[in-house]
């Protein structure tokens, strides 16, 4: 029997230590997060590991999207957790996020000991222009998806306005737009229903 | 309060609430600067070009960021295990309940609310961080022209022109970064 026939997607078993591996792999060649990290995904855990079928890895990493916190450790957990359970969501998590704990101790370290050289300033001041930018096309492209109606372009204007004047958490704008949400899409469903 | 622990606090909540991805944990690091007095606006900055320029999840490299200065290695954990909890008992609770979860018409009408508020709070957090490095100097209005042509430049070039607006923002960062030095500024 071939390789080709008895490989079921996503059947393939997964050790703990080759959990973590794989994930700190995934966790390196991640540049800038988010979308970046599905085709990493699809490679590794896919076609090398035979981890888990290609719709379920669309599943995990849509409610990674959806879920708090970050997109690549969601999707880790979930992988993980299929595999091994409790302790594989765990091992996956760390794994994904170990690369990351080096790299960036490593260079905040190095920074913060040349901070104060002249070019070193000058450097951080171009590069902090850039950032801007940055942020401003993120939420440009954040905009399309998720301000898609009257009720969202509300929602987002209250939101910005609020928190641009008044010193609230953004946790009470997060919480308080699920209830707007839930409210106002239960009450234009009763409205739809009465018509 | 002990201060990893409160690393882990401010790091947890960071994780239980921003939705989206990396960047929308900038409004909470925002706030967390600005309440505990850890990092300023600048350094944020900072932080987020070196999180976008290196491997990793740009939350976790910010975590990393933030823990580092706070209170060197010891920090790191507690910042960047706090922001992954709360996201990894959310998930494992899911894990159990897939196909329930993803068609809940409440958890669908919460969305719908919340990620129009996760846009306008990353919105916010931008347009003060843009205020900050072009329009401020020293605490009062000035108009930072060099900074604000190049901003110009690096908006037109990664959202209009078609041979660069695929590039890696690491590009974009490296480029401003040898304008800075090339100008001297400060």
């Amino acid at each position: 029997m071939s390789d080709e026939e008895k490989r079921i997607p996503g059947s393939s078993d997964a050790g703990l230590s080759d959990l973590f591996i794989t994930f700190a792999k995934i966790g390196v060649m991640t540049f800038g997060g988010g979308a970046a990290m599905l085709p990493m995904l699809q490679r590794e855990v896919i076609d090398n590991k035979n981890w888990v079928a290609e719709e379920e890895l669309i599943d995990y990493y849509a409610i990674g999207q959806c879920t708090p916190g970050i997109i690549a450790v969601n999707t880790a957990t979930f992988v993980g957790y299929r595999k091994r359970g409790i302790a594989g969501g765990i091992i996956a998590t760390l794994g994904v996020i170990f690369p990351s704990l080096v790299i960036i101790t490593l260079l905040a370290g190095l920074i913060q000991n040349f901070a104060d050289l002249p070019v070193v300033k000058s450097a951080f001041a171009g590069i902090r222009v850039c950032v801007c930018v940055l942020i401003l096309n993120a939420v440009l492209k954040l905009l399309k998806k998720s301000v898609i109606d009257k009720v969202t372009v509300i929602i987002f204007i209250l939101v910005l306005a609020g928190s641009c004047f008044l010193d609230l958490s953004p946790i009470i704008f997060v919480v308080v737009s699920a209830a707007a949400g839930l409210i106002l899409k239960a009450l234009s469903e009763k409205k739809g229903g009465e018509q | 309060m002990n201060i990893l622990l409160m690393l882990y606090w401010e790091f947890f909540k960071t994780g239980l609430f921003s939705i989206g991805g990396g960047m929308a944990t900038i409004p909470f690091l925002k706030r967390m600067g600005e309440s505990t007095g850890w990092f300023t606006n600048a350094d944020l900055m900072n932080m987020l070009a070196v999180s976008e320029s290196t491997p990793g999840p740009i939350g976790i490299n910010m975590a990393t960021y933030v823990g580092f200065t706070v209170k060197g290695i010891p920090g790191v954990l507690a910042a960047t295990i706090g922001e992954v909890t709360p996201s990894v008992i959310i998930i494992l609770l899911i894990a159990a309940a897939l196909s329930k979860f993803r068609n809940n018409r409440y958890v669908n009408n919460a969305l719908y609310g919340i990620r129009p508020a996760s846009t306008g709070l990353i919105g916010a957090a931008g347009l003060s961080i843009i205020v900050t490095i072009l329009f401020m100097a020293d605490g009062s209005f000035k108009v930072n022209c060099q900074g604000l042509i190049l901003a110009v430049v690096i908006f037109i070039f990664s959202n209009y022109v078609k041979k660069t607006k695929k590039l890696h923002p690491i590009i974009f960062i490296a480029f401003s970064a040898v304008i800075g030095i090339i100008f001297r500024w400060q």
